[in-house]
Parts: structure tokens; sequence; C-alpha cells
């Protein structure tokens, strides 16, 4: 749709460098390929067999796998990008897609970068600095201070002047990181320090503004895109409300329930704010929108392509990292503001590894299995990850993200809805299924969206184990699954089997026909499973499946003593980890995944609109001789109280105690960072500390005991701790 | 319902039109009272097979098998089924052994004993049920035991036992202890067995006092498990009785010892889980150990082979009520064989004894099978077609329902008993594998002469309304009742019609009693009994079981001419 005129006599980019990994390099690669754009790949010892380095045409290793040593490393990167030929660098997001050091050095070394001018960067960068220009340009702003007087006195003297509670941020950087919600004078002190070290160790930099908080506030933003001839035009909303820990999860484009003054108010808005830095390429300026005054304030403009750029993709149908291109090449924009379509809705779901009843922390591990939707026209699956590959600890835990498109919100959100539950994921935990649970919410259907989505619905978000009707309902659906899982395990081992041992012409084969033969009797089996009840980890239930064949090749399926409860279950093998299935008088498809770890054999379902994880005891198949070696360690593990673990795997910060020290209930013994998030870890209760042997700079993996807390009536996990302050934030505002 | 008929090609197909010729004719009218009344009857006999099956499924009872979970220990077809390889086949052998046998009831003889593959290799498994009076041996237990022995020996099975006995049982212990075919020959079996490289395998799940603990002390390899699995030669009391010694049963001969100081077992495992997990792997590790297999390489099959025409499940309506009613045994044929399809040999000859090529599975086979009693003839067609079966190395099937040989002068005079002489020849020297189903009556002569127990074929199963003895009920009283008679003239005694109405009816009941199945089949005269339904597959488990063994030349004795 778009028609570019050539008009710079410039030389047009050939090769691309993208300074990024995951699915965002992934994404710009596509593109990059589509144009006729060689590409060339920038790796960390972690990421040698990923994703982003295959898709590239030409990929150079940059260093060990910590951020700051390889994605981080400007340097390294240009050099990579001169050594290979490239004739400019697209940072993606993130990283140092926002360092304006990154991208002048990329200019003085003769290369384009596929951005804004580093000024620009360096104007919207701080925060501080870009509310100036804003409120200059006549952009409304949240009150707030943005002075550069750090001392942390007056900022508490500002921010009681301003009046709790108290957004308190870096001025540098995003994404949540280093954010700090201040309820009352007394915490100002604790979070101030915190979010400054959060700061330093995220950007670098420590300064730090206030901003009044909005209680009810919804997150809309708006896509800009300038050319270098002074075109600035806005490609609409989007509405970022729903999030977690301050990342967005689920985004829309358009944002639902305003009327198109408002949208034009905001598109406007956010034009001038570009032209009043001089703006060129893609950008986003965010607004804070009080959904009780109906007042919108500018809050900070992100001088990079969003991560949620595809569901403007999706509305207006153009391809922004091909105009980020054009742009770099010095071409102008390809329609005017009054070109610009909007057609139907978008909607994107940010499918994360993490663990969303503990507070939704960040979780690691390997993708077991990996089988997203597939894709249409109407559906994208942006993505960096395969089948096999890691969540590491070093860098973002998202998976993919699910964009889809329909004629409207409510057909969008039905499609939304159905690729959820069939986007595949196991080995590592993910909010696949809250996400589930959030697009079928009533508030959410309805478009009531708002920044505090998740805390003001969490009773409807998070199964009460106290609900016996919603317990009861669960537990039946588990069930049911577990009775197909054991009949599709019987039927795989039964193939697995006549496969693996029946390779000569002989009659031996007969030893495996289907149903196995008994003398007198049906072969049965037992297997017994336990449910891993998502929202309730410390619940698990056993499950014992009772399977006889039937001389028909069908199961019998019955759970536990209760032979009443039986059912006739007949499964085909239809390949990989694909099933049909019937089961009372139902056909239906399933998927199954299987894998080992920690000696527990996990098993994930998929069927209907159901999806559920059983694990299984595998025993002690090879071992050796020696008995230590057996000491089971499966998750679960008790600890005697007082211990304190590590609630995922990161690195020691700072210790703040000594072992064998007296410490008051609450008291911050640690803090330890982890994907690049500070978690303070406190004393569960009054006592001494005990085996506090951790040291600032070490690494601890997840569930390691970090040290406990002796004479101790109460038991505290850091994951409650957690639990509590993401509680404290929104309960109180 | 195994492997469908599948005709891939067109020589293939060829093949199937050469294989046409000998295609059998249902045989069965479905319409007829007959076979209504052969149906419900062989129903009745089925339901009352099932319902002594499901006894002894369950054990040495709830209590017993309460104790044995409380213990973290699984039955024996539990063990069995996990070390089999997933979703495979199991030919279990005299489900009923020892069935009424003893003043107290003996779930299958207190051992389970059967054929099943690990890791593809067949086994064969001997697994004490430590439910049934404590797993000890009765003599019916010792004679299972060694059968499963004595088959893994013929067929060059792998032996697998899963020990979990407290040895002889003392009150019998006259009947176990000393003669040839007692306990002690269980382990002149495993150590000749393994001087043949077939491998001895022991897994130790529970207490092996005694004689038992020789089990896994004669085996190749033996694994232990942790805290359940005690072995010495003299418990705890004994000791003390014996040398004042105090100890422990786990001190004295717990896993740890065995696995660390004595070296008596192999493998050290946590639980009976791993114990079992551990027994697959010595069977993954075997390589070519007692792997002979020669047979087997030398009948690669066609494995698309054609099921029967007829409903195999028809074989219950065919067996008529009056067991002395004759039937043809073509109509059971044409329910076994691929396709329906028998070439039959000297088809006019000797008509009494139906002789014919056909396959099972795809595995070529000859089969003989009884219509009537045996003739001079039919005598000699046996003996001839059993020659070529073996010259080819073709495997025999026999489907015994015989009264026996013709009586009488012109039999005799024929030299009838020559005849009879040339085929008990010729299948005693036979080479190839056997396989014997008895699916009516097996009387006197007749079962030596279709490969009764005598004559050692591989396997021997009986259908639900077999009879085998001497002869029938109804003959022998008459013979006896004439020799009684005689007697009681000799002595001058009156006799009554109703006296010896009575002694007849006597003789009638314990040879109707004697020559059930059900008394047969407790005492180990066969494998098992099996649902007439299951005969194909059950004949094709078996012929694949002899399969693992080279090739034997037959060299036959002096046949009388």
């Amino acid at each position: 749709t778009s028609h570019f005129e050539t008009t710079s006599p410039q030389q047009r980019i050939e090769k691309i460098l993208v300074a990024n990994r995951g699915e965002i390099a992934c994404r710009i690669m596509r593109t990059a390929k589509r144009l006729g754009i060689q590409t060339v790949a920038v790796y960390s010892d972690a990421d040698k067999d990923s994703l982003h380095v295959k898709s590239a045409d030409e990929a150079v290793h940059i260093g060990p796998p910590p951020a700051r040593l390889s994605y981080l490393n400007g340097s390294n990167i240009v050099e990579a990008a001169i050594r290979t030929g490239a004739q400019a660098i697209h940072p993606g997001y993130g990283f140092l897609s926002e360092s304006s050091e990154f991208a002048q050095l990329v200019q003085d070394k003769g290369l384009t970068f596929i951005g804004p001018p580093a000024s620009a960067i360096r104007d919207m960068g701080d925060k501080s600095a870009s509310k100036r220009i804003m409120g200059a340009a006549g952009v409304p702003l949240v009150p707030g201070y943005h002075g550069s007087e750090q001392d942390i006195e007056i900022m508490k003297l500002e921010a009681d002047k301003i009046g709790y509670p108290i957004l308190i941020k870096p001025t540098h950087g995003g994404g949540g990181k280093g954010m700090r919600i201040v309820l009352s004078q007394n915490d100002f002190a604790d979070s101030f320090l915190g979010a400054q070290r959060e700061a330093a160790a995220s950007f670098g930099i420590n300064t730090i503004l206030l901003e009044k908080y909005i209680t009810q506030p919804r997150h809309i933003e708006v896509q800009i895109f300038g050319d270098k001839h002074g075109n600035v035009l806005h490609l609409y909303e989007r509405d970022c409300s729903v999030q977690r820990r301050h990342q967005k999860i689920i985004e829309e484009a358009p944002a639902p329930g305003i009327t198109d003054e408002f949208r034009s108010q905001l598109g406007q808005a956010a034009v001038s704010a570009a032209k009043a830095v001089g703006y060129y390429n893609a950008g986003t300026v965010e607004f804070i929108v009080d959904t009780i005054t109906g007042q919108f304030y500018f809050m900070e403009m992100n001088t990079r392509l969003q991560v949620e750029h595809p569901v403007t993709e999706m509305i207006v149908g153009q391809d922004l990292v091909e105009w980020q291109i054009r742009v770099a090449n010095g071409e102008p924009l390809p329609i005017s503001q009054v070109h610009v379509p909007l057609s139907g809705h978008a909607f994107e779901a940010r499918i994360y590894a993490e663990n969303v009843p503990k507070g939704f922390l960040p979780a690691t591990g390997v993708l077991h299995h990996y089988n997203p939707v597939s894709v249409s026209s109407t559906v994208r699956v942006e993505t960096g990850v395969e089948q096999g590959d890691t969540v590491s600890m070093h860098y973002d835990p998202m998976i993919a993200k699910l964009v889809v498109w329909g004629e409207n919100r409510s057909a969008a959100l039905v499609k939304l809805k159905h690729c959820l539950s069939k986007f595949q994921v196991a080995g590592v935990p993910t909010n696949i299924n809250f996400l589930l649970k959030l697009a079928n919410h009533r508030a959410f259907v309805e478009g009531n969206v708002e920044t505090h989505f998740i805390e003001h619905h969490k009773d409807d978000l998070f199964i009460d184990p106290n609900n016996k009707v919603i317990c009861e309902d669960a537990y039946h659906a588990a069930r049911l699954s577990a009775s197909l899982v054991a009949a599709c395990l019987c039927e795989k081992e039964h193939s697995v089997s006549r496969e693996s041992y029946t390779g000569d012409q002989s009659l031996h084969s007969i030893w495996y026909s289907h149903p196995p033969f008994r003398v007198n009797h049906h072969a049965q089996s037992t297997m017994e499973l336990e449910w891993e009840n998502e929202y309730e980890s410390n619940s698990s239930k056993p499950l014992m499946v009772s399977i006889t064949y039937q001389p028909d090749g069908n199961y019998l399926i019955q759970m536990g003593e209760n032979s009443a409860q039986s059912s006739e279950v007949k499964a085909s093998h239809l390949g990989n980890d694909s099933y049909r299935v019937e089961a009372d008088g139902v056909t239906m498809h399933v998927s199954l995944a299987v894998y080992t770890k920690d000696q527990m054999k996990h098993i994930h379902i998929w069927h209907g609109p159901h999806q559920h994880h059983f694990r299984q005891k595998v025993g002690i198949e090879l071992s050796d001789e020696d008995e230590s070696h057996h000491k089971t360690n499966f998750e679960g593990t008790s600890h005697p109280p007082g211990t304190v673990v590590a609630p995922m795997a990161g690195l020691v910060v700072k210790v703040l105690v000594k072992d064998g020290a007296k410490v008051e209930d609450g008291q911050p013994i640690l803090v330890l960072e982890a994907m690049k998030m500070e978690h303070v870890v406190k004393a569960t209760s009054g006592g001494y500390v005990q085996g506090l042997k951790v040291t600032a700079g070490q690494q601890v993996s997840d569930g390691s005991v970090l040290f406990r807390v002796k004479i101790c009536t109460v038991f505290v996990s850091l994951e409650l701790e957690y639990a509590c302050l993401v509680d404290n934030i929104n309960s109180n505002n | 319902n195994s492997a469908p008929c599948v005709i891939a090609n067109p020589i293939q197909r060829l093949q199937a039109r050469h294989f046409s010729i000998g295609v059998l004719p249902d045989g069965v009218d479905r319409n007829s009272d007959t076979f209504t009344q052969n149906s419900d009857e062989m129903g009745r006999l089925l339901s009352e097979l099932q319902s002594r099956i499901n006894k002894v499924l369950a054990a040495g009872g709830e209590a017993a098998v309460k104790r044995n979970r409380s213990r973290n220990k699984l039955l024996p077809r539990e063990r069995i089924d996990r070390l089999l390889d997933p979703g495979s086949s199991f030919l279990e052998l005299s489900q009923l052994s020892g069935h009424e046998l003893y003043g107290e009831s003996l779930p299958s003889g207190g051992i389970v004993t059967g054929i099943g593959p690990v890791h593809g290799r067949l086994c064969m498994f001997a697994a004490n049920d430590p439910t049934v009076k404590g797993g000890t041996y009765f003599p019916i237990t010792v004679k299972k035991h060694l059968r499963a022995q004595e088959i893994a020996s013929q067929c060059k099975l792998p032996c697998i036992y899963l020990v979990d006995s407290g040895g002889a049982f003392l009150p019998k212990q006259a009947e176990v202890f000393p003669d040839k075919e007692n306990f002690g020959r269980i382990f002149y079996n495993e150590a000749t067995m393994s001087s043949q490289g077939i491998p001895q395998i022991a897994l130790v799940l529970g207490s092996c006092t005694a004689g038992g603990a020789y089990i896994p002390a004669m085996a190749d390899e033996s694994v232990m498990v942790k805290g359940n699995s005690t072995l010495f030669l003299a418990g705890p009391p004994l000791v003390k009785a014996a040398t004042g010694e105090e100890i422990s049963a786990e001190d004295l001969g717990g896993t740890t010892v065995h696995c660390k100081t004595s070296g008596v077992s192999d493998y050290f495992a946590q639980d009976e889980m791993h114990a079992l997990a551990l027994g697959r792997n010595i069977v993954k590790n075997l390589h070519l150990a007692g792997n002979q297999g020669m047979l087997n390489a030398s009948s690669r099959i066609d494995l698309a082979y054609k099921e029967p025409l007829y409903d195999v499940k028809e074989l219950r309506s065919i067996a008529p009520v009056d067991p002395k009613q004759q039937y043809d045994v073509r109509s059971v044929i044409a329910r076994i064989v691929d396709g329906s399809e028998f070439d039959e040999f000297k088809k006019l000859y000797g008509t009494t004894l139906v002789t014919g090529f056909a396959k099972i599975f795809g595995q070529p086979v000859g089969i003989l099978g009884n219509n009537g009693i045996l003739f001079n003839e039919s005598a000699l067609k046996g003996a001839h077609f059993i020659e070529l079966c073996c010259q080819r190395n073709i495997p025999l099937v026999f489907l015994q329902n015989i009264t026996g040989f013709m009586v009488g002068s012109r039999s005799e005079a024929s030299g009838i008993a020559k005849s009879g002489a040339k085929v008990v020849m010729a299948i005693s020297c036979a080479k190839v594998p056997k396989v014997t189903i008895i699916i009516g009556g097996s009387f006197g002569a007749g079962n030596y002469a279709m490969c009764g127990r005598a004559y050692s074929p591989n396997f021997l199963f009986l259908w639900p309304n077999a009879r085998v003895s001497v002869m029938g009920g109804a003959q022998a009283a008459g013979v006896l009742s004439q020799i009684e008679g005689a007697n009681k003239k000799r002595q001058g005694i009156q006799w009554t019609k109703e006296e010896e109405e009575e002694f007849k009816a006597k003789v009638v009941e314990a040879f109707e009693r004697e020559g059930n199945p059900y008394y047969s089949t407790a005492r180990l005269w066969d494998d098992g009994i099996i649902d007439p339904a299951d005969t194909r597959k059950v004949i094709g488990l078996c012929i694949s079981a002899t399969m693992n063994r080279p090739l034997e030349d037959t060299k036959y004795g002096v046949f009388r001419m």
C-alpha cells in the first residue's frame, strides 16, 4: 500500500547489523530480507545457537552472556558492523536502542543508525529534561519534581509538596525498572535508595525524578513517525494499560472506549512532542490518562521501535521496520496524516516465562516443548526461540508476542482467546493461562482497561483456594485431562515399543500387537499422576489412574478407588505430539508434551480450551551404586522453618548484615538482582541470622538456601514478601 | 485385530491367488440349534473359567495383598508388567496350577510364570507370589518352576527370577526336597542353562531364605532392594538356635551386606521400581548371550499376512455340547490360519486325520487335526506328514480331539499298533517346534499319537471343554464292571443290577473328575486353559517363543515296517 518516492541520491542500505537478540532481531531481519537487504546478527555466548543467529546471513560473536559485556558493548558492535561491511545498525528495543552515545558512535564511524537523531534520544532519555521541553511545547504534564537536585532530604520535601502517593522514577531507562511507588513519608528513604541503586545497575545513571501518582490511570501511547525532511505523523494510539510489575502484558490498538476527538487530541499532542525535539524515525509518546478527570498527561517519549509496535502495524497495514529503513535511507514518509488508514482492531499478548502465582517472578529453564499457533494474515507470532532453547537469566524472559487482528475489538478478542488456548509451551512456567483469564474477564471484554486492572480484579484472576466450587470444577477438569493423558501415553508407549523392538521380519512382532495379549484377562496398568495446580502450587493433587486395555483397543480408564467413575477412551497417535481421542462419545484433538526434569516426568496436555500439567515420578532408572546420589531433590523440598531461599536465579548485589547478626522482623538482609530487577530479601522474623554465606557478586541458583533466621515463629518466604510488595503498591492506590 | 491384511504388490496378489485354492469353507451353520447350544455351553464353561481366573488374579487375598502393598511391594503380575516392554504381550503359563490340589487354596501354585519381551528379547519369568503362603514352595510350585525352566531351556530364553519366597513349604518338605524333579533341580537347571549361555537373572524383591537363597546365588546377575530384600541360608531364629548369635535380618543378609560385603548380589536397588528398572537394564546389556536365533533367522516371514476369513470368536460355538459328537476340525483350522488358507495333504486318504500346510501370522506351520478315530491309514498319513514338516523345518500344530485308535480284530490284524508306533516315533523324534491344543477329547493312545504331554510339545494348552483320560468314563466303567463281575462270579457273590450300576456310576464319576481340564491343569499336565477365541494368538506366541534356537536335524529311530 505504500509508494515511496526516492528523492535522495544517498546510498541505500544494503546490509544491516541488528544489535539485538530474540524476537525483535528476528522480526527486523524478516523485513530486511523481504527488502533484499542482507542481515548480520550479533550474539553472546548464551545465544550462539539461537534463532536470531540462524536467521541472519552472517553472525558475529560479541562477548560473554552478561548483557553489559555483549549486547551493551557498543564499540564491539560497531566494530562487528564495520568488519562485515554493514552500512547500518538497527538497535531494536532495549539494550542500546536508547543510548545517544551509541547512536552518536554509529554515526561517527560513518554508519547509519536506524533510529532517531542522537540529540533527540538524549533529550527524551533524560526524563526531567524531556518534561521541560514538553512543558515548553505546551504538552500537558503530570505535577512533579524534575529538578537536578538529588539530595534525599530535598527530594523528600518536594514529595511532600506534590502529596502522596508519589512515584519515584529514574530519569533514564524504562520498562518499569527502578520505579518505586511510595505511599507514605516513612517509606520514602528506602524506596529512594533502592531506585537509585537499580537505576545505576541498569542504566549507569542514578538520577531520580518524582511525580504525582495517579490512582486510576490508563496508559495510552501514540505511535509517531518522522522523516528527515521535517514531516511527522502519528499512526494512532495503543492502549497498554494492562500491566503487571509495571510491564505491559496485553496491548491493543486502537484504544477502546475513546472518542475520535480525544484520539485526534492525543495524536496532535504526540506530533507536537516529536516536533519539539526535531524527531525522525519511529517513536512513541506515552500518555497517562486519568480516567477520573479525563485528563491526559505526557509521561515520556520512547525513542525507538516499541515491543508492541505490531498492533499498530496490524491496524494501519504498514510495516514499521520498512518505514524505519526508508527513513534512514533519507526517503520521505510514504503517506500523509490524512491517508493513514485505520482498520479493525489488534491485540498483542506477551507470553513470558514467569511464575504467575509467585508474583509474576521471571522464570528460567528449557523450552522442552514449544509449539506456537500457526500464523496467518491475521495472526502473528513474534518469537526468538525454538523448542529446546533455554530461557536464561541473562535476558528478558519473554518467549513470544502473539498478535491478532479482527474486524472489530470483539472479533479480535475471540481470535486472541483461541490462539492463547492453542499456544503450547512446556518446560518453563508461563503466563499463558493468566493471559487467557485476563482476555476472558468481563471488564476486559467491555474494554474497561486501566493500569491497576490486575490488582482490581485479582479475585477473579487468581483462584482462591478456599473457593470450593471453583476448585472442584478445576479438579474435575484435571481428572478428565488425566484420563486422556493416560490413554495417549499408553498408545504412544505401545507404538514406541513396537517400532523399537520389531525391526526384523519375524513372528516376534506379534508380541507387540494392540491391545497387549494376556491369558484370560485384560492387560492393566496404573499411572500415578500429580496434578500441577498452577494457581495453587503447594497443593498438587495425586491422581491414581488405572488403565485397562479393552479387546477392541480402547482404554477403560478409572480414577482412584472409585470404579464408578470410569470412562472408555479411544486414542490414536497421529505422530509427534498429536493425538485424536474419543472419550465418552466426544472426539477431540489432543496435544501432549512429555519431558523429564528433576527425576520427574512432566506431561502437558492441551485439548480444546484446556491445558493441564501433570508430573509423574520416574523412579531411579539408571544410577550409580552410590546411595548418596539418590537423595530425592524434588521441588517443594521442605527446609527447616525460618529458612529463606532464593526466589529465582540471580546475582547477590549487596549483603546488608553479617552472619550471626540479630535482626528485626522484616529487616533487609541482602539484595538480589535478577532479570535486572532488584529484590530485597528480608528477615522473615526477628532473630539471629544463620548460615549467611553469600557475598556480593555471587551468583545464586533458584531455590538455593540463602540464610536462616533462628528463633522465629512465623515463616514468610521471599516470594510472599515480593507478593506483599506488589499488593501494597496496588492496594494503596 | 492385529496387523491388517495388506497385499501391497502384484506379486503378493498373485501369491494370494495361489493360496486361494486352499481357502476353507466357513463350515458353521449359525442358525442351527447346535450352534446356539454349543455357544451357550461354551459360554457357561468360559464364565466358570473366568471366575476361577479372577480368584487367582486376586493373589493371596485382600489382607495379604494389602500387607504386601504396605511394604511398597507389587504383586507378581504387576512386577512382570513393569519388566516387560511397555504395551507388550505376556503369555502366562498354567494360571490355575494348584487349583483344589491341597486342602488350602494356592492361587496359581504360588508362582507366576510366563513369557514376554524385555527390550525386544523374549524372556521366561518366574515370579514368587509372597501373598500366597509367603511365596513358599509346595510340590506344585516346584513343578511349575521346573516347567518354566524346561521351556526356557528348550527355547533358549533368558530366565528372570523374581524372588520373594520363604523357601520350601516345610510341612510338605518330603515331597519338595529330595527327589530328582524337586527343589534342587531348580539350581541344577540354572547351572546347566548358564553353561549353555542362557542368561539367568535374579531380582530379589523380598525374602530369600534357605534354598531360595541359591536362586540369586546361582544366577549370572542379581539385584537386591534396599530394606525389602534379605538373603541368607538360615534366618535369624535358626542362627540363634545354631550358634547363639543374635542378629537382625538386615544385618545378617540385607542388601547392603550382599552388595557391599559378601558380593552375593550385584546391583543395589533403592526400591522395588528401581530393581525392576535394573532388571530391564540387565536384559538390555545381554547383547548376544543366549541369542542363538538360527531358527528365527531362517524363517523370515511376510508380515503382510491376512486374518482368518471367519470370526475367531466363533471358535466358542464349534465344540459340541456332547464330547462324543465328532465335528469337522477344518472349521477350527479355518479360524486359526491366515486367510483361512489351508493346503491339505492327502485329503482323500486316512480322512480321520486332517493334515496340511498353512500359515499363522505369516509363519508356515504344518497342522494335524483329528476328524474321528485314528485308523491305520490316518496314522501312516500322520507319520508321513510329520516327516515332511521336519525335513522342511516347519513347526507342527496338533489339534487334539481324539477318542483313540480303532480297535477290533480287523484293526489289530492290519497292524494298527505298528502304525501307531510309526506316528509316535515320528512325533517323539521331531525336532521342529511343536504346539498341541486339546480342543475336545484326549483319550488313550490318541493322546500319545497327537503329541500329548509325554511327547514334550513345546507348549500344550486346553480348551475349557477338553477331557483328558486313558479312556472315556463309560468305556472304563464297562471294562471295569466286566472284570469286577467276573471276580464276583468266581467268588460266588451275587451282583445285582443296581450294585453294578452303582459301581459303574462311581467309575464314571471318577473319570469325569479326573478327566476334567481343571484336574489336568491343576497338576500341570498342560500349560493352561485358554479361551478358544485366543487359539490363533496363543499358537502364534508359542511358535514365536520357540524360534530363538538353532536348527536341529531330526533323526528317527527304527520304524517298525
